[in-house]
């Protein structure tokens, strides 16, 4: 087989299934009764660590591929992305409706009061146009500067998240901030070899990442 | 005489399985506990098949008629920082905790200090068992059935003096059985001991307890063994656990949630659905192991539904001040 043919038809639907293993631990548990005492904190917790995971993965790709020289890790990038909005849209909807029953006036004004809700709600914002433009057609038709340049908000997205998680917890900050040193350090990276990089590689490397 | 000699270089830990010493640390404990309330020496033996139960407990005033909280949840799902800050973490954490012998000293503005021994404290005061309700400041709550006794009758027994405003309540600092205590990455977030506070009228209270137990028996070491405070109309953590003194002064204590963050926690953390924690809403709440996972949160009750005996401690008070 060959290199994009084996991504394609073994590679991808093997990842895909593994990203798929979380969600597929957290039924079971539910099937079994076992989320513990307070199941609605659980999943809410588990599907927003989820989000965490799969955002720091996607944003590890990079750096990864420039270290190792494995440019194919490129092709996984946009599943990983998507498996984030995934989490982040299961997260969301186990605040919204098991937490707040869906009631609108609740959810408006928890979002507006409280700043750790404010800030993970932004950026559960920020991921839907990133998803909506995550097509190859849409990477076309915006234009390779333009399509990275509405995708660098995953930086932002990333450094909120952390906020988020930083603003729950009550006192101990250990969990958020080793999150937050990961990020530190994938975004460091990017700092530290762009003020080392020569121009116009940008736009090269999303015209490689398209098929 | 050699014959009988013990080598010297043994010690009895060595000898014996950790497991084995630990369950007969335990049963000690619970021994010495159960022979204060009331249970025979010659049955204990007999006690370690019969459980932990305390024998003969009278039901207490005030007690709910709600159906309490599983003792699985109750016993699991713990807010207990030194041993963790994951709900799972004291009840992983704190099984070797020991608890025998216990000491509890009484200080400060009394006439008469002392230090006592859990046994001598069960001694004076009969135990009863109380169901309330108890409120997090998560926004969760549970339905308890507590054993213990009035704080107010061992308030009254040791004679507060006249400049006696405030009780202060402290529990053990031990860094060697608290892992939470430990000062790690940045440990979790807390000074060590944790230290909580009540008005010495709020104290004084009948509604409060001294628990040394939760269905009728003896307290796990998770729910904050071998004796703990349970103020049924604050949030929980003025609920101060594993207390080793108990302090009477003049001035206000400087509580350890209060001193994390006095933005969030104020010394009185009366049950309020109308003030909410600046990070969620007090309104309403999840009462643990009840409501199915689709089913709404219920709402919160002011002083967690105990107003009509504890709402004239604070009449003319301005409650979202004093939160």
């Amino acid at each position: 087989m060959e290199q994009k043919q084996r991504i394609r038809l073994v590679v991808k639907p093997a990842l895909f299934i593994l990203a798929l293993v979380p969600l597929a631990f957290l039924v079971y548990r539910a099937l079994n009764n076992d989320l513990g005492a307070n199941p609605i904190e659980t999943i809410n917790r588990y599907t927003g660590d989820w989000v965490l995971r799969f955002l720091l993965l996607t944003l590890a790709v990079t750096p990864l591929r420039r270290l190792t020289g494995w440019n194919a890790l490129l092709r996984y990038r946009r599943m990983l992305g998507l498996f984030a909005f995934f989490y982040a849209c299961l997260h969301f909807l186990s605040y919204a409706w098991l937490d707040q029953y869906f009631v609108l006036a609740d959810i408006v004004k928890d979002v507006a009061k409280r700043p750790y809700i404010t800030v993970g709600f932004a950026c559960f914002l920020m991921l839907i146009p990133l998803a909506a433009t995550s097509t190859n057609a849409m990477i076309r038709r915006l234009g390779a500067r333009r399509w990275q340049a509405l995708h660098r908000l995953v930086y932002l997205i990333g450094a909120g998240g952390i906020v988020h998680f930083l603003w729950l917890v009550k006192s101990d900050l250990r969990e958020p901030l080793i999150y937050g040193a990961i990020l530190t350090l994938l975004l460091g990276f990017r700092l530290w070899r762009r003020a080392r990089r020569e121009p116009g590689v940008v736009a090269a490397t999303v015209r490689q990442a398209l098929p | 005489m050699f014959l009988i000699r013990k080598p010297p270089d043994i010690a009895a830990n060595e000898i014996t399985p950790p497991e084995i010493y630990r369950q007969r640390r335990r049963f000690l404990r619970d021994a010495g506990i159960l022979a204060a309330t009331g249970v025979a020496g010659s049955l204990l033996p007999a006690a370690a098949d019969a459980g932990r139960k305390f024998p003969n407990l009278r039901k207490g005033p005030f007690s709910l008629d709600e159906k309490p909280t599983s003792y699985k949840d109750v016993t699991s799902y713990n807010n207990f920082y030194e041993f963790g800050s994951g709900k799972g973490d004291p009840a992983e954490h704190a099984g070797n905790f020991r608890t025998f012998p216990w000491s509890v000293a009484i200080e400060g503005e009394v006439k008469k200090p002392a230090v006592y021994q859990m046994e001598d404290l069960l001694k004076h005061h009969p135990l009863e068992e109380r169901v309330y309700r108890l409120r997090c400041v998560e926004a969760w709550s549970m339905v308890v059935p507590w054993v213990g006794f009035p704080l107010r009758d061992l308030v009254r027994r040791v004679e507060p003096t006249s400049r006696a405003k405030y009780v202060e309540f402290t529990t053990l600092l031990d860094q060697a059985q608290m892992p939470g205590q430990r000062p790690g990455l940045l440990g979790a977030g807390l000074d060590w001991p944790y230290v909580e506070g009540l008005r010495l009228d709020e104290a004084m209270h009948p509604l409060v307890l001294l628990a040394v137990g939760l269905y009728g028996e003896v307290l796990p070491n998770q729910n904050g063994a071998p004796i703990r405070l349970v103020v049924p109309w604050k949030y929980g953590f003025k609920s101060i656990k594993s207390i080793v003194k108990i302090r009477f002064v003049e001035k206000q204590p400087l509580t350890t949630w209060v001193r994390a963050n006095s933005r969030e926690y104020g010394f009185y953390s009366n049950v309020n659905p109308a003030v909410d924690h600046p990070r969620w809403s007090q309104a309403s709440e999840r009462r643990i192991g009840e409501d199915s996972l689709f089913s709404p949160k219920r709402k919160t009750l002011p002083f967690n539904g105990y107003a009509e005996q504890v709402a004239s401690l604070y009449t003319g008070m301005d409650l979202k001040k004093y939160f």
